[in-house]
């Protein structure tokens, strides 16, 4: 067997490259920075592996202000938002929570600067019963300080509690019946935005998930309304990054058609370029190949002053940088061709072009979800990460072929937070247990905890994810888990998360390479994800 | 067959603001007469550090040194000011978050239980305003229509709590696996520990610790 150099990060060499994306390791490459949780890993990759990045951020938009105020003034499908309003009418702003974008971004975030135009225009034209909502839906409510951090002091303070405030899913006197598809899928809205004359939507678009009619249906909806295409099934039958081939976008679509027949939604759609990292780490983002000696200066470190520090400091760390994100887009008016224009955007940002499926795919699973903000990633959204976002980031076809291996770095520590994932404590160590098949899952127990009334006043006096997350969360990874015939954690630093998570485990990368080569075959092709930043192969 | 569940309340702290020594007090105060009132009123200000001091080491301890104040109240009178006790005292200290929690568990189709160290007297008005299904108290020993000071067996109180209650599960065939339990104080750790859904309600920190070990979900009604 050949020796390998020490991991250390070498200098600019050639490479084979198909092309600025889509490098292939080769013998003088250099060793990948992977994350593991709240660690950096750096490993020699085998010769010939495939490493996918993400494409450069596009430009920001010069003068985001400007391009917000000409999308509210030729919007797509509708009246200008000015020709819209009267004075004494009701209006209604929803806007996207903190699961979006991630890491939360610099302030001042694009919905703030957003509801102040809004807010400008609305009083520029008398309107002055507004109320903004924070479209939540089964997700935790944001604390004070982070509603505050969203929207800016000026407009919390004067908006926030009483016109500024969170979705409740179980408020009983907070939420209307809408209706009811052709496929007997009900829908409840948020009684507030239903009795409104006007309801603007403000939507970041993350992933190519977020956005269109989701924004409304789902994130002011309540359990019963999401049910029916939050569930196995629903997961099971396709990815959802690719929302022309998703059957959750389908459904989400008949709901959609229920709130376009009984409600007025202006819809204002954004999306971010990828600069997730900016100044110290903006390293991170780039190919290990064209790393400077400075980039390998701060990596190095970085990674030394990680090594020295206790988990929940490192946790404390990351989730104080803010992401640089900035605003590439801005469209409004009607919800379907403001999405598309949109949806557009993001694949620009984020499809890069990949040809053929691999044999076993490796990610580097980072300290943060959209489940996660200022919290643990616990071992339910380690697997929502994997097997949910990771292995649906693609358009066409999966990057992994069918019954392939695919290797997660993250070290699976057991840590729960009992204050935002209190259900999901109980989930992993008493139904794990017992069965991981996600429609018994769904039938034995999913109303017990979604009833839960522990839970449930936990979600709503506090900052606790709805009971019923953690189900949803393990659907997530529905489509991956039928998909993928094996998961390797590597760096894993106990055995029984990855064995409740029905995964195997390995002390390092080499090991799990190792153990996925003889579980897929000799001379497997293998490639890596480098997230973050988000990256999504088009296998078209 | 399934069978069914309960969900289990203790009281005091739990879903009231108030406690024993309110009560107590409410009734010290109103005494027949100024000087009695006063008098009595001063004595409980000034024991309410040894009931502190005794409720902190141990509930049955707690429960000697202060029910002994009852002796020689007229059974009558602690009915009458019962209700008076509830109205001006009781309901206005109930915490938001329990009509909530009690709805919510109902809704579940739960049997609501209440299972605390309080007097019967002050806690079936209580229990009527909270449609409450069941309840067990504390129940004073009375000879002749006065208080001996003594309560009468069992006296609720930590492991006698959950001894009720399994007690009521085989009685009622209740699933404990299935009910829920719900207490502030760390004396009702074995109330706690019983059932297969504990929770904590704005707990003391012994409380707090504990359920953070045992990965119990932890809620603040205040």
């Amino acid at each position: 067997m050949r020796e390998r150099a020490p991991k250390t990060l070498r200098g600019p060499v050639p490479r084979n490259k198909e092309d600025d994306q889509v490098v292939y390791i080769d013998n003088d490459s250099a060793p990948r920075v992977l994350f593991s949780g709240e660690d950096l890993l750096l490993e020699d990759l085998p010769i010939g592996t495939r490493v996918i990045y993400p494409k450069p951020p596009i430009e920001g938009l010069a003068n985001p202000g400007a391009a917000i105020r000409y999308a509210l003034n030729h919007p797509l499908d509708a009246e200008p938002l000015y020709a819209q309003l009267m004075p004494g009418m009701r209006v209604t702003i929803a806007v996207d929570d903190i699961s979006l974008p991630l890491p939360p971004m610099a302030t001042p975030d694009v919905r703030q600067t957003i509801i102040e135009i809004l807010l400008e225009l609305l009083d520029a034209n008398g309107v002055d019963d507004v109320h903004i909502i924070i479209a939540n839906s089964l997700h935790r409510k944001m604390s004070e300080a982070e509603m505050r951090r969203m929207v800016g002091s000026r407009i919390h303070n004067a908006f926030y509690p009483d016109r500024y405030y969170c979705h409740d899913v179980e408020d009983p006197d907070g939420l209307v019946h809408l209706g009811t598809t052709d496929q007997n899928e009900p829908l409840n809205i948020n009684r507030r935005a239903v009795e409104s004359d006007l309801v603007i939507y403000v939507n970041i678009n993350f992933v190519p998930m977020d956005g269109g009619h989701k924004s409304v249906t789902v994130g002011l909806a309540d359990y019963q309304s999401v049910r029916p295409h939050h569930d196995p099934e629903t997961m099971r039958a396709s990815g959802y990054m690719d929302p022309k081939r998703s059957v959750l976008a389908t459904k989400i679509e008949r709901q959609g058609q229920l709130v376009e027949k009984h409600m007025n939604v202006f819809h204002i759609e954004t999306a971010l370029n990828n600069r997730m990292f900016a100044g110290a780490t903006a390293f991170l983002s780039k190919n290990e190949d064209e790393y400077t000696e400075i980039d390998r200066m701060k990596f190095e470190a970085l990674k030394w002053t990680l090594g020295k520090m206790p988990a929940a400091a490192k946790r404390k760390l990351f989730h104080s940088i803010p992401a640089q994100y900035q605003l590439i887009a801005c469209y409004a008016g009607k919800t379907e061709p403001v999405h598309e224009k949109i949806l557009a955007r993001c694949f620009e940002q984020y499809l890069v072009d990949v040809r053929g499926q691999a044999d076993i795919l490796i990610c580097g699973v980072p300290f943060i979800s959209p489940y996660n903000v200022n919290s643990i990633l616990n071992p339910i959204l380690v697997q929502t990460m994997g097997l949910g976002y990771f292995h649906n980031m693609y358009r066409g076809q999966p990057v992994l072929k069918k019954g392939g291996a695919m290797i997660l770095t993250h070290p699976c520590y057991d840590e729960f937070d009992h204050e935002q994932h209190p259900s999901y404590i109980e989930f992993f160590n008493r139904l794990l247990p017992e069965t991981r098949d996600a429609v018994t899952l769904h039938k034995k127990y999913e109303h017990e905890f979604a009833h839960n009334p522990s839970y449930i006043e936990m979600y709503r006096r506090g900052i606790a994810y709805h009971g019923v997350h953690p189900f949803m969360m393990w659907y997530w990874g529905e489509h991956g888990r039928q998909h993928v015939g094996k998961v390797i954690v590597a760096g894993a630093q106990n055995a029984h998360v990855p064995a409740i998570l029905g995964w195997d485990r390995a002390e390092s990368l080499t090991e799990a390479i190792a153990m996925a080569r003889s579980f897929v075959g000799p001379s497997p092709e293998i490639t890596m994800m480098h997230h973050p930043p988000i990256v999504m192969a088009d296998m078209e | 067959m399934n069978r069914a569940a309960a969900a289990f309340y203790d009281l005091d702290g739990t879903l009231v603001r108030t406690n024993l020594v309110h009560a107590f007090a409410y009734n010290a105060r109103n005494q027949q007469g100024l000087l009695r009132s006063v008098s009595k009123t001063v004595a409980t200000f000034l024991s309410v550090p040894l009931f502190m001091a005794a409720d902190f080491y141990n509930r049955r301890l707690f429960n000697d040194i202060f029910f002994v104040r009852y002796r020689g109240e007229s059974e009558d009178r602690l009915r009458y000011l019962a209700d008076e006790l509830f109205e001006t005292t009781i309901r206005p200290s109930i915490f938001p978050g329990a009509y909530e929690l009690i709805d919510k568990s109902r809704q579940l189709g739960l049997r609501q239980v209440l299972v605390t160290g309080a007097l019967d007297l002050t806690v079936r008005p209580l229990a009527k305003h909270l449609k409450i299904d069941d309840y067990v108290t504390n129940r004073l020993e009375f000879v002749d229509g006065y208080a001996t000071g003594r309560l009468l067996p069992p006296v609720m109180a930590a492991a006698t709590k959950a001894s009720w209650m399994r007690i009521y599960a085989e009685k009622e065939n209740l699933n404990l696996s299935d009910c829920y339990s719900y207490s502030d104080s760390m004396s009702d750790l074995p109330m706690l520990s019983v059932v297969g859904h504990p929770t904590a309600v704005n707990p003391d920190l012994r409380l707090r610790n504990t359920a953070l070990q045992h990965d119990w979900p932890i809620l603040d009604l205040r």
